[in-house]
Formats: C-alpha cells, structure tokens, sequence
C-alpha cells in the first residue's frame, strides 16, 4: 500500500476514552502527517464558575476530572486563600499533601495500567489496576470517597486523619512499595516492552522546551521542573524527596519516570505520616462564608504539580461573592503538541502508546475558552499581541477567533441551518 | 463392509467425531481452558465453563450486519469457508490411534495448505469490508502471515524429513517409538508454537487485530452470526494447530501403545487421553505466552519471523540432519 491514507482515530475509538480526534496521514504503516482536534466535549465549566459562589465552585471545580480531583480543589482554594491572606495550618497541609500524593500514586498506577492496555500487555494492566486498588481505599478510609475526596475547603481540610488510618495506610504503602520495586525490576527490563516503547515517541529536551511540556512527560525529555520544587505549595518544602527525570524522551523513559515517581510518592507519604503535626484543621474559626464575605479585587496564579504536570488556576475577584474569572490550565492541554511532534514518523501501531504517553486527560482539556473580544478591532488587538489564545489558522486579513457576533451567527446557523445534527 | 455402512462411517468422522460435533465441543473446552489461564495469571476470576458457548449463541442470535459498500458474496462467504478450511484437517491428524481417521502419503502438506485457509478467508473479507481498519488490518494479515508461514513449514519439515514420511500419522507414529526425538526436535517445536501464536493472531503476535489500533482489524464489520463462526474458527484453529503439533513433535497418542494395544478400546481411550494432555498443554503454553508478553509491531513481527525463527528452522533441519546421518537414535 503506497498510497497515501487518512486514517482517522476518534473522536470515537476504543484507544481513547474520551472523545479526541487524530487525522492521521499515513504510508502504508508510517504514519507522515497527523492532525489534532480537541474540545469535543466542551463543559461549559468556567462559565458555571463566575455564577456560583466560591464556596460552591469548590465542588465544581473538583468535577474537572475525576482522577485528579484534589489537585483541582488545592489549586482553586490555594489561589483563593492567598486572595483572602489566610495561612493554612501545618496540619492541614500535611493532609493535603498526603491526598495529594495518594492521588498521585493512584494515577500513574491507573497510567500503568492503560500504558500496559496499549501496548497489548493486558497483564500489566491488570497488575497495576490491583495495586491501585490499595491506594484507593486509603483514599475512601481517609476522606470518604474514591474519586471526589472532597477533602479542601477554603483555609483548610475537612476531615481529620486518625492513628487506626495512619496505621492502615502505613501498611498498604510498605506492600506497594514491594509491588513498586517489582515493576521497576520487571516492566522496563522486559524485552517485548522495550520494543514497543524503546525509541517511541520521543521528544528530545529542546523540543520539550519549545513546545511548552510539562509534568512527567517533560521530565522524561530531561527537563528539570516540578512545581512541588520550584514553587512549593501545601507540605512539599518540609519533605524530603527528589523530582525525577531521565534523559531519552521516549515512551520507555516516561515508563520509567512515572514509576520512579510511585517509590517517591510512597516515600513523601511516610515522611507525611511520619511528621504529620498536632493541631487546627483551619485557619479560623469563622465558617468560610463569612471568610470570603472580606474577599478583595485581584488576580491570582495558582500553580499546583498534577499527576499529568503543572496545573495552573487563574481567579480573578472582583470583590462580589463570585469569582469574576477561574481560568484552568490543565497539564494535558500543554502536553498535547509533544503528541503531534511524536506522532510523524512513527508507525501506526504506537499512536495508542504515543498519545497515552503524556497520560492525556481528555474531556479536563475540553474546556479551553474561545478568544472572544467586542469587536473585530479588539479582536485584532487582542491577537496581535498574543493576549488571548490566538487561533493558529488566522491570517493579517482575518485574525482568527470569534467576536461574540461571530459565535451568535455561528449557533444561529448550527441550530437553524436545516442540519439534523 | 458395505457401502451404506462405510458411507455411515465416513459421515460419521466427519459430522461427529472427530470432525464437527467433537471438535466444536472441545474448541470450545480449550477456549474456556485459555481463557480461564489467562485471566487467572492476571489475578482475575476468569469466565465460568460454559462462557465460551453463551457467547457463542449470544452472537448467533444477534443481527448479522453487510456493510452497504461491502462485497457482499465474498463478505458472507469468508466465515464460512474459513471454517470449513480448519474442520477438515482433523480428519488427517491422529487423535486416539496411530493412524488418523484418513492418511495418505502427502497429507501433512494438506493439512498445513488447510490451515492457511482462515488466514486467506480472513483476508478476502476484511479486504471486501470496505472499511479503513478492516483494510490495513488485513495488509497486516498479508504481511503477518508470509513471516509465520515459511518458519512453520520449515519447522514441521524437520519431524517429516527424520521420518521420511509425508504423512502425519506416519509422523506421529515414528516419534512415538523413538521418544528419544523429542528433544531432537526441540527448537522446531519451539519454533512451530511461535509460529502458531502468529497464525491465531494472538499476543504477542495480534498485530492485525491490535484492539487499541485497529479495533480488532479485519474482523471490524463482522457482526452476528459471521463473526460468530469466525470467532469458532479460531478456537477450532488452536485445537488443530495443538493436535498438529502434538502429533508432529509429542508422537501423538504414544505413549499409549506401550500400556496397551492401540488397536483395542482401552488403547483408544487412553490414547484419546493422552490427545488431551498435549494438546490442552500446548494451549497452556500458548496462553502463558499471551499473557506476559506485549504486542510487537508489525515490522518487528518480520524481523523476529526472518532474523531468528527462520534460521532456527534451517537449524533444525541440520541436527535433524546430522541425528539422521549418524545414527544415534536407533
């Protein structure tokens, strides 16, 4: 087959669990061009966010994506407690910390466990996905719940950890760590991994840079940068551990990092548990309402290192009960052009390995807002300067992007244009 | 014996044992076997015994889809032919004697022409599907099975040429009174199962059905009661392939003729024991190798077909050789 085909992979494909689009030019089984489309399942979240009380977005906000949660919350109420200068109490942020960790351990696992499903080794998978089972419930003993642990509130933690928990936890970690030290042995050294993921995908450090990677997808291409180090946040400046990278860029690289990063987890939890300080779960007394009733106008930037990398909340206040703007950046978003990069030139066959490599979270990435100005000339403005997302496809005559008379006429046709879509 | 009752006979192998009826049971027995394995080498429960045969008649029940763009005679001929292609060479390979139910000089080349037969079929109908993954999954079929084919007939040269048969039975029968060349034949064997995995498209060799990939390739617009037969073809694949190579490499039913006379009913059913065993213990080791492996890519699929397997087949051949020149094995 020499001709040139278009394959297409998704928006619906059983590879990916949420809806993407890959336009895949391929050569027999070389793959020469692809293309990305992304925001098929738009939330309409950050809308929601500026007509609900910060309180309430709290809750919300936590619904982005259902395996890191709590980085959401953290990065939210974070942002929001600098906004009111509240400062967090110790114990409170050794809990954060550990949910934090937790979720990080359950994630990659779950990454594991698909990298594994991807490349046709279902047994790793369902090893992975076992293990992970442990760590989930340490995740319900100690909040509650699986998946929302629901855990952060405004200048503080909800719930309180006990010594019966601490012990239980305790043990599940030394039996992961075993479990952990037997992937490290056994997943990169076996030979049929290793073909699929040795010199797959890579992206080289420079190319990591430019295109803006971030999290273990970045660290894998060797470079150095981990929120938790650079900028720490909730407990990570008082433990003890070490941000890992490696220096080939390829799947088997990101395989390995994401691994190492479970013993450094599990080792951050220990200390946790281990130094976990006596004392208030709040910054004060007052319900949080009444805490927010004082809230100042202001920008604030909230970094906080996700599963997936660094995430970033941008919330403006206006004073009001609600939230003027929270802008999401999530870590999948920045990593998505490393997809494209890896995918020309490789074969057909490592598009699931290539584009679950950067352990891509789908339907959080749906939410990007579109650049919307009032006018066309602020539109130009706007882009020009690069203010706003600038739509890549726009030309000096037409700069891309919509005013919002262009995104009414546009519903108006999508609805009434006599398609039965 | 009269004609009526030789023609009762025949329909009798043929429709019962060991062809349909038998094999349709016990296809469904070793995919429940492989299945059960390898779910629980995964730490999984697995699926309960009758599994196989409920989904069996789950998808006969279900609506056999054509594509509108299909072919359509070609589409809906394939399943069945690729069955019939792995029913019939059962009749050729020795099961509870020494001699299988048919044997002439030559029949190993028609059962392993036989064999080829749901590769091709499967070719012909994911191609006439019409459909982008049904398409490059069945250039990799095309690509996958010019790699496996030639390792494999070479393999099962070598029990062929110490021998100096064609014939399957004649096979069986002189390797289960030397037993002492089953370790001759080693790397052969060795090489026959890898070779078989890639003929039944299973891990690490499922390249052309690569679920992530192509989502399940050739097969995707086979629906009902079509992908129903397929789906049976492959188990009925694995078993013929087991029994083949249990035949070719084991010895067959041996060792049963040394307990007792293979022509007298207790030989029979020992000898149809000893089927079992080896056969269900080549389906285990199939299965133990789809389970801790991960799937290769197809070019690399060639390469470890080329580079290794087919050099260890020569290889084969020369201590097959050598073993044969020089007489060691009596």
């Amino acid at each position: 087959m020499a001709e040139e085909t278009t394959i297409p992979i998704g928006p619906q494909h059983p590879s990916l669990k949420e809806p993407a689009n890959f336009e895949l030019t391929v050569e027999g089984e070389q793959i020469t061009g692809a293309e990305l489309s992304i925001s098929y399942n738009h939330r309409g979240i950050e809308q929601a966010v500026r007509s609900k009380s910060y309180l309430e977005n709290i809750y919300l906000l936590e619904r982005i994506c259902g395996i890191c949660s709590h980085s959401h919350t953290t990065a939210f109420v974070r942002g929001v407690e600098q906004l009111l200068g509240l400062s967090v109490p110790d114990r409170a942020r050794y809990v954060r910390t550990l949910v934090a960790e937790l979720e990080r351990l359950h994630s990659h696992l779950l990454w594991l466990g698909v990298a594994g499903h991807e490349i046709g080794f279902d047994t790793l998978w369902q090893y992975a996905w076992r293990d992970r089972e442990a760590v989930m419930d340490s995740l319900e003993e100690l909040t509650g719940n699986r998946v929302h642990y629901s855990i952060n509130t405004i200048g503080g933690v909800r719930e309180d950890i006990d010594t019966e928990t601490i012990d239980a936890i305790r043990d599940r970690m030394a039996e992961l760590s075993d479990r952990i030290d037997f992937y490290l042995e056994t997943v990169p050294a076996e030979r049929t991994v290793q073909l699929r993921c040795e010199d797959v995908g890579v992206v080289s450090k420079q190319r990591a840079q430019e295109l803006c990677a971030v999290g273990p997808t970045a660290r894998a291409s060797g470079v150095q940068g981990d929120v938790r180090k650079d900028e720490p946040y909730a407990a990570y400046d008082e433990v003890d551990f070490e941000v890992i990278t490696a220096e080939d860029g390829d799947l088997l690289a990101r395989l390995q990092v994401r691994i190492e990063e479970l013993a450094e987890s599990v080792a951050i939890i220990e200390q946790v548990l281990a130094d976990l300080p006596e004392g208030e779960l709040k910054a004060s007394q007052k319900p949080p309402q009444a805490l927010l009733a004082g809230i100042e106008s202001g920008d604030v930037l909230s970094r906080y290192e996700a599963p997936r990398g660094e995430l970033t909340h941008f919330i403006r206040s206006d004073g009001s009960d609600t939230p003027e703007r929270v802008h999401v950046r999530v870590p999948t978003l920045a990593n998505w052009p490393t997809v494209v990069e890896a995918l020309k030139g490789s074969y057909i066959a490592d598009t699931p390995i290539v584009v679950a490599g950067i352990d891509p979270c789908i339907s959080c990435t749906s939410r990007i807002g579109v650049a919307v100005a009032e006018d066309e000339a602020t539109l130009a403005d706007a882009t020009d300067s690069g203010v706003v997302g600038v739509d890549e496809s726009g030309t000096d005559d037409d700069p891309g992007g919509y005013t919002l008379d262009d995104l009414r006429e546009y519903g108006i046709e999508w609805y009434e244009g006599g398609d039965t879509r | 014996m009269s004609l009526a009752v030789e023609l009762g006979q025949s329909l009798f192998y043929v429709l019962v044992f060991p062809g349909f009826a038998f094999l349709f049971g016990y296809a469904l027995v070793a995919e429940y076997a492989d299945r059960k394995l390898y779910a629980r080498l995964q730490n999984r429960v697995g699926p309960p015994a009758v599994q196989p045969f409920a989904d069996f008649l789950k998808l006969l029940s279900k609506e056999s889809i054509v594509p509108e763009d299909a072919e359509g005679t070609i589409f809906e001929a394939a399943p069945i032919v690729a069955l019939a292609g792995v029913l019939t060479p059962i009749l050729y390979v020795p099961i509870w004697s020494v001699e299988a139910v048919f044997a002439f000089q030559g029949d190993l080349i028609v059962v392993l022409f036989l064999l080829t037969i749901p590769s091709f079929a499967l070719i012909f109908g994911g191609w006439h599907s019409r459909n982008a993954f049904g398409q490059v999954g069945t250039v990799r079929t095309l690509t996958q099975l010019f790699g496996y084919e030639i390792p494999f007939f070479l393999a099962c040269l070598a029990p062929a040429v110490a021998a100096g048969t064609w014939s399957v039975s004649g096979i069986a029968s002189f390797v289960g009174t030397r037993p002492l060349y089953i370790p001759v034949f080693a790397i052969g064997f060795a090489v026959a199962l890898l070779s078989l995995q890639a003929k039944l498209e299973r891990i690490p060799f499922d390249v052309p059905e690569a679920e992530t990939e192509l989502v399940t390739g050739p097969l995707v617009e086979y629906s009902g009661r079509k992908l129903a037969l397929f789906r049976l073809t492959k188990d009925v694949e694995l078993v013929v392939g087991a029994a083949l190579l249990s035949a070719l490499f084991l010895g067959g039913p041996y060792p049963a003729g040394a307990i007792a006379d293979v022509g007298s009913t207790a030989g029979a059913v020992i000898g149809f024991g000893v089927f079992l065993v080896k056969t269900l213990a080549i389906v285990f080791v199939l299965t133990v190798l789809r389970a801790v492996l991960a799937r290769l890519r197809i070019e690399q699929l060639v390469s470890v077909f080329y580079l290794w397997l087919v050099p260890l087949a020569l290889i084969q051949l020369a201590v097959v050789g050598v073993v044969g020149t020089t007489e060691v094995i009596p």
